[in-house]
C-alpha cells in the first residue's frame, strides 16, 4: 500500500509496470488517470491546494478500507497539489486484486472517496480570472452506493 | 490556545492561512459564533455554515462538536479532490 501527495510529476507508466511487478498472486491490475481539462481553451492551470497531514490520513484510511471490502493484494495512490496545466496528470489510482470485478470496484470506491473526502481543494485558473472548482451534489450521490 | 486553519476561499476571505487564538467555545459551532463577531472578513467567511466542513485533529467532524482537548480545528469548503 502506497499513498503518495506530492507537488511533482509521476511517470503513469512507470508507476503501473513497477506496481503490477510487485503483485504476487494477484491476476488483475486497475488503473486510474485524472487529467486537468483545458475546458475548450478557457483553463491556462490549475491549482491544487490541501491539507497537509489530513491529505496523507484521510487517503491512507480510504486504502485500507478498500483494501479490506476487496481482498486486495495491493492498492497506490499518487495525488499531486501545487500548479498544474491543462493536459498533466492530477493522480492516479492502481488496485490489484486476484480477479478485475475486485479490482475495478475498489478503483471506484477509491475515486469517488478521493472526490469529496480528501482534502483538496482547486481552482481553475482562465484568462478571464481564477475560481474554486464547487463540489458538485452527484461527487456526494456517489458515496451513497458504497 | 488552539490552532485554527483555513483552506481554499476560506483562506481568502479571511486572508490567512491559519492562526492560534484563546477561545471560551465549547463546541465547534461556539468557536465559529466568536470568529463572526470578531471581524466582519469573519462574518462573511462563515455566512454559511452549510457551504463549509470542519476537521478536529484533522479528522472530518460536525459543528456540534465539543472542543475538548482538540489542539487543531480547520474550516474548508467542500473538498474537490481527484
Amino acid at each position: 500500500m502506497r499513498v503518495a501527495v506530492q507537488s511533482g510529476a509521476f511517470d503513469l507508466g512507470v508507476e503501473v509496470s513497477a506496481f503490477s511487478a510487485a503483485v504476487p498472486g494477484a491476476g488483475a491490475v486497475v488503473s486510474f488517470t485524472g487529467l486537468v481539462r483545458d475546458e475548450g481553451g478557457r483553463l491556462s492551470a490549475m491549482e491544487i491546494e490541501h491539507y497537509p497531514g489530513m491529505t496523507e490520513t484521510a487517503i491512507a484510511g480510504m486504502v485500507a478500507e478498500a483494501v479490506r471490502r476487496w481482498s486486495l493484494v495491493d492498492a497506490l495512490v499518487i495525488h499531486r497539489h501545487g500548479r498544474l496545466a491543462p493536459g498533466e496528470a492530477i493522480m492516479m489510482v492502481a488496485t490489484a486484486a486476484s480477479h478485475r470485478g475486485d479490482a475495478f470496484a475498489a478503483a471506484e470506491f477509491l475515486m469517488d472517496y478521493l472526490k469529496s473526502r480528501a482534502p483538496f481543494w482547486k481552482k481553475e485558473i482562465g484568462a478571464d480570472g481564477a475560481e474554486w472548482v464547487a463540489a458538485k451534489d452527484s461527487d456526494e450521490d456517489a458515496l451513497k452506493r458504497w | 490556545m488552539i490552532d485554527v486553519l483555513y483552506f481554499a476561499w476560506v483562506r481568502e476571505r479571511i486572508g490567512l492561512p491559519r492562526e492560534r487564538l484563546e477561545t471560551r467555545a465549547t463546541t465547534v459551532a461556539g468557536l465559529v459564533e466568536e470568529l463572526r463577531a470578531r471581524e466582519e472578513r469573519y462574518a462573511a467567511a462563515f455566512a454559511d455554515l452549510s457551504a463549509l466542513r470542519v476537521a478536529l485533529d484533522q479528522e472530518l467532524s460536525s459543528f456540534d462538536a465539543p472542543l475538548a482537548g482538540v489542539r487543531e480545528v480547520a474550516f474548508f469548503p467542500p473538498m474537490t479532490g481527484g
